[in-house]
């Protein structure tokens, strides 16, 4: 006889975003459902020297982490800044989009997403240089993250370059 | 460019979709969202929106009377913090409408019953509130109320029931009486008056052993720790000598009083409490947890009294709030700051000591531990300007009073300081790493001139442990003082026992050399194991072995050299405890080999407790080890020099819970099969004649049966080991406890070291977190365990444990 009230039952933290991956091997379709039903967050925004063990340290405080798989450059085979971490049940990421997201990592705000599941090959960034699409393309000096974006840094005058 | 990018306005919060249209569905999601949103922030008076939407409502009643009846009790049963904005809606509808107001009064009892019958206790008390605050707008007859509170303290009366039972229809009355005190006495004070008599008489008689269990501090200064019916009714007894004035409830019925007097008011039916049923949960007693008085807020309004009613009011609303809300982090805080009456309040200090009561709350928080970090961070970003040093005044209280035992007035029931150290521990530490670590580590130079194993060095080294975790050793020396060294966690670094020539002399070390090689030249496991077979047992004094028994240096150069090969990330150890799982399987085959193993994890990487809970972690779910050889690990001999360390306890009831989780999983399974044979038998009743049919349900069936035995099997094996778990657990602690009891009592010694104290608080521990589990094996415990011979120290903690269900 009580309704469930929409009004009430907000939990917008564990929305899906709108970022689709668009390498996904499916259809939309399939890439929605497995969002929903996913155990796996994408973790952005890290710092290159955070490890796989403050990862799991901090994730574990929303739920029993299964695996964390560091993200890698494609190149250098060195962290490139990203990551993603498996929790052995839904529950876990959900509250871990409530409140762990947004919040810090190695003083750094970090963002999380839900992740249709790790496929091998997925840890590698996938920017033209190895490292992530975003980090390509900014503009700003990131010293956690190899300092000036990699287009930027091509842009800036160097004495090599000058010394013709 | 990125695809990922996140604004702040959009983190975690969605655009309603919006329709034009205006078809049944959209015009009852609108009366939801106006009902919902009546209160909040508007540019309106409250009493001008109540006006409006009663007469909006009451045009829709012919159309949507249900839908709003339903709506209506829903916000009763999930608002309970703007319980007096909707009974002055109903009020205003009922003064327009006299037979909705009656269907009202009649669905809420519905809904009454409907939550008893559920265990929904909580919701239950925010449904007899509202009613009784009916009462106050002229919708239900004073009379009519007190009858029904008569019904409720008549429980107390009943034989043979749990206390928790009549103790929780104590306190909905009690309750109530903040809000409706006054019309109850003006209209039957001779009733009320008795009521309150046999309540009084009650109480007196309730046993309370289980209070010290729940206390966060058992000292009775500055603040005391009292059970929660205890300090309700003293709340109440203050109010009445006050002659039932409450000036804090806000009453928006107040400002039309005009026109709720004129209303005709219902009487509610006789409701006769639901009797007694075996399976009944009623809400676990609890103690109310205070920190703040009036000296601690310096500047603006006064804090109420612990006594005082508005304290009570107060204190409900905002756990109501976080009840609420938990989920969306920033509307929680919101809500919390803009608590209505918050100008006449220190309301900073009310909702630090509402979140920190919740976070160290026994058994355990009502929410995620998370959680309540994240909201402080929330609120610290919403009021930078006050929220932090009030947050900051607390942690220094906290860590002030750490440790409140004086240790010559110890009697056997309160002898614990602060079970909820580890919260504490975790939430500081998760919170200074979101604030770059600052914090006046000086003010707490105190703590270096007492023996480190004292509660408050404890407190700062297990801090400093897990902020490192959070960051790196470096941080952690940088953050503090040099005077501080002794306190800063050891650089996590593997121990490699044959790390170079210098060890050329340990017995092990030649093959170790040679097992390195294979491994790191990707030998087979066969290849491995016949390598291993050259080790000497230290055991065994015939050479014509065949090497099957248990040889501790096997194990000890094999893992050693594991671990060290896969010593940089968790990812790499987890990987070689996964490629070489066939060869520790082989080793660890007999219990002395499993305990071996977990000393040689704990040897190799004890200065990485986070890597030891991990590995442990990873050899119970691949069954390397199982959950009691981890609980004989951790108490043996080896260990007992860590053992009021965290990462023991953390490890311990990790491995509880696994243990839980894995029976309960199996459980499932064997529900979800008999639901399936059920419903296949009811296919068969229902397919007719089809011999064809019949036959492959038949097969369906019996597989059905046969995979239904081996499951109850594996639940009746699973619920084995668990109950052997909490056997073996329970009966090491007695034997470390009877062993320093028996010495402290020869040698004419005070029982209450610092160890001591630790131990009985993790014993108490144990049955807090795991209580619903352990209930199911109170019989065994007794009659083997807990029996009356047993010191009465120890027996105390058990006894206390029992009384919780009382």
């Amino acid at each position: 006889m009580a309704v469930k009230l929409n009004a009430l039952t907000s939990d917008s933290y564990i929305d899906v975003s709108q970022y689709r991956d668009q390498h996904f091997k499916g259809n939309r379709y399939d890439q929605e459902k497995l969002l929903k039903q996913s155990n796996t967050l994408y973790v952005g925004n890290l710092s290159f020297y955070t490890t796989e063990e403050q990862v799991h340290e901090l994730f574990s405080k929303s739920g029993d982490v299964k695996r964390i798989i560091i993200g890698l450059d494609k190149v250098k085979k060195t962290a490139c800044g990203f990551c993603f971490v498996e929790y052995y049940t839904r529950i876990g990421a959900e509250n871990a989009m409530r409140f762990i997201n947004g919040t810090r990592l190695d003083d750094r705000i970090i963002r999380t997403d839900w992740d249709a599941g790790f496929k091998e090959g997925r840890q590698y960034g996938r920017g033209k240089s190895g490292g992530q699409v975003r980090d390509e393309y900014r503009q700003d000096y990131d010293p956690a993250r190899g300092g000036y974006g990699k287009l930027a840094s091509q842009h800036r005058p160097t004495e090599a370059r000058n010394s013709f | 460019m990125s695809r990922r990018r996140h604004s702040d306005e959009n983190d975690g919060g969605q655009a309603h979709k919006r329709r034009r249209t205006s078809e049944p569905i959209e015009i009852e999601d609108r009366l939801e969202s106006l009902i919902c949103r009546v209160g909040e922030k508007s540019t309106s008076s409250l009493e001008s929106n109540l006006e409006g939407l009663a007469g909006v409502l009451e045009a829709d009643l012919p159309n949507y009377k249900n839908k709003i009846l339903r709506i209506l009790c829903s916000v009763a049963r999930l608002l309970p913090e703007k319980l007096t904005v909707y009974t002055t809606l109903v009020g205003l509808l009922n003064a327009r409408n006299y037979n909705f107001g009656g269907e009202f009064v009649e669905a809420m009892i519905r809904q009454l019953k409907e939550t008893l019958k559920n265990n929904l206790y909580n919701e239950a008390v925010y449904l007899v509130r509202f009613l009784s605050d009916l009462v106050n707008c002229h919708v239900i007859a004073a009379p009519s109320m007190v009858a029904m509170f008569e019904n409720f303290i008549s429980v107390t009366q009943e034989e043979d029931v749990p206390q928790v039972r009549s103790d929780w229809f104590v306190y909905v009355v009690l309750s109530c009486l903040p809000w409706v005190g006054k019309e109850l006495y003006e209209k039957k004070d001779v009733e009320m008056d008795r009521l309150l008599s046999q309540i009084e008489g009650y109480l007196k008689s309730r046993v309370k052993t289980h209070v010290p269990m729940l206390q966060v501090w058992t000292a009775e200064k500055p603040h005391p720790q009292e059970e929660y019916l205890d300090c309700l009714w003293a709340q109440i007894q203050k109010l009445k000598k006050d002659r039932w004035q409450e000036r804090h409830v806000l009453r928006p019925y107040i400002a039309f009083d005009s026109v709720l007097c004129e209303a005709l008011q219902h009487n509610l039916p006789p409701f006769t409490p639901p009797g007694h049923m075996p399976d009944a949960q009623y809400p676990m007693p609890r103690v109310v947890f205070r920190m703040f008085d009036y000296t601690d807020a310096p500047e603006g309004p006064v804090m109420p009294g612990s006594h005082s009613v508005e304290r009570f009011v107060i204190e409900e609303n905002l756990h109501c709030i976080i009840q609420t809300h938990w989920r969306e982090r920033k509307t929680c805080a919101a809500q919390l700051l803009s608590y209505p009456g918050k100008n006449k309040i220190p309301l900073n200090y009310h909702i630090v000591e509402v979140i920190f009561g919740e976070l160290f709350q026994l058994p355990c928080p009502p929410h995620i531990d998370v959680m309540y970090t994240t909201l402080l961070i929330e609120l610290c970003k919403l009021q930078p300007g006050s929220l932090p040093q009030v947050l900051a005044q607390a942690t220094e209280m906290l860590y002030m009073r750490l440790d409140t035992m004086n240790t010559s007035c110890i009697d056997r029931y309160h002898n614990h300081t602060f079970l909820s150290l580890n919260e504490l521990i975790n939430w500081f530490s998760h919170h200074l790493s979101n604030f770059q670590f600052r914090w006046s580590w000086d003010d707490w130079s105190d703590c270096l001139a007492v023996d480190l194993q004292k509660p408050k060095p404890k407190f700062v080294k297990e801090v400093l442990e897990k902020s490192m975790r959070l960051s790196y050793h470096q941080r952690i020396v940088d953050i503090v003082p040099p005077t501080f060294s002794a306190l800063i966690p050891a650089d996590p670094i593997f121990i490699y026992k044959y790390m170079d020539e210098s060890s050329a002399s340990l017995p092990g070390y030649p093959v170790s050399i040679t097992v390195s090689n294979a491994i790191k030249n990707r030998a087979s496991n066969e290849e491995i194991l016949t390598i291993l077979k050259e080790v000497p047992n230290p055991n065994q004094e015939d050479d014509d072995d065949e090497g099957e028994t248990f040889n501790p240096l096997k194990i000890d150069v094999f893992l050693q050299t594991l671990l060290h090969l896969a010593a940089k990330s968790f990812s790499h150890s987890f990987s070689a405890l996964g490629k070489f799982h066939e060869i520790l399987k082989v080793l660890t085959d007999s219990d002395e080999g499993k305990l071996h193993i977990l000393r040689v994890v704990y040897e190799a990487w004890k200065n990485h407790p986070q890597m030891i809970a991990v590995l442990v972690d990873k050899m119970i779910r691949t069954q390397i080890v199982d959950c009691a050889a981890v609980a004989n690990w951790l108490f043996s001999q080896d260990m007992a020099h860590e053992f009021t360390r965290l990462f023991i306890w953390e490890i311990l009831h990790s491995t509880i819970r696994k243990m839980n989780k894995h029976v309960q999983k199996i459980q499932v399974e064997l529900e979800e099969a008999k639901d399936k044979l059920e419903k296949q038998q009811h296919k068969k009743r229902d397919s007719g004649d089809d011999e064809d049919m019949e036959k492959n349900s038949e097969d369906e069936e019996g597989q059905l049966e046969e995979q239904i035995e081996r499951l109850q099997e594996k639940v009746e094996s699973a619920q084995s080991e668990q109950k052997n778990l909490f056997l073996v657990i329970f009966q090491r602690f007695i034997m470390l406890l009877t062993e320093h009891l028996v010495r402290c009592e020869t040698g004419s010694v005070d029982v209450s070291t610092p160890w001591y104290k630790n131990c009985i608080e993790r014993l108490q521990q144990v049955f807090l977190m795991h209580h619903v589990t352990i209930q199911q094996y109170m019989g065994t415990l007794e009659n083997l365990l807990f029996t009356a011979e047993l010191d009465p120290h120890i027996l105390a903690v058990y006894q206390q444990f029992c009384a919780l269900q009382l």
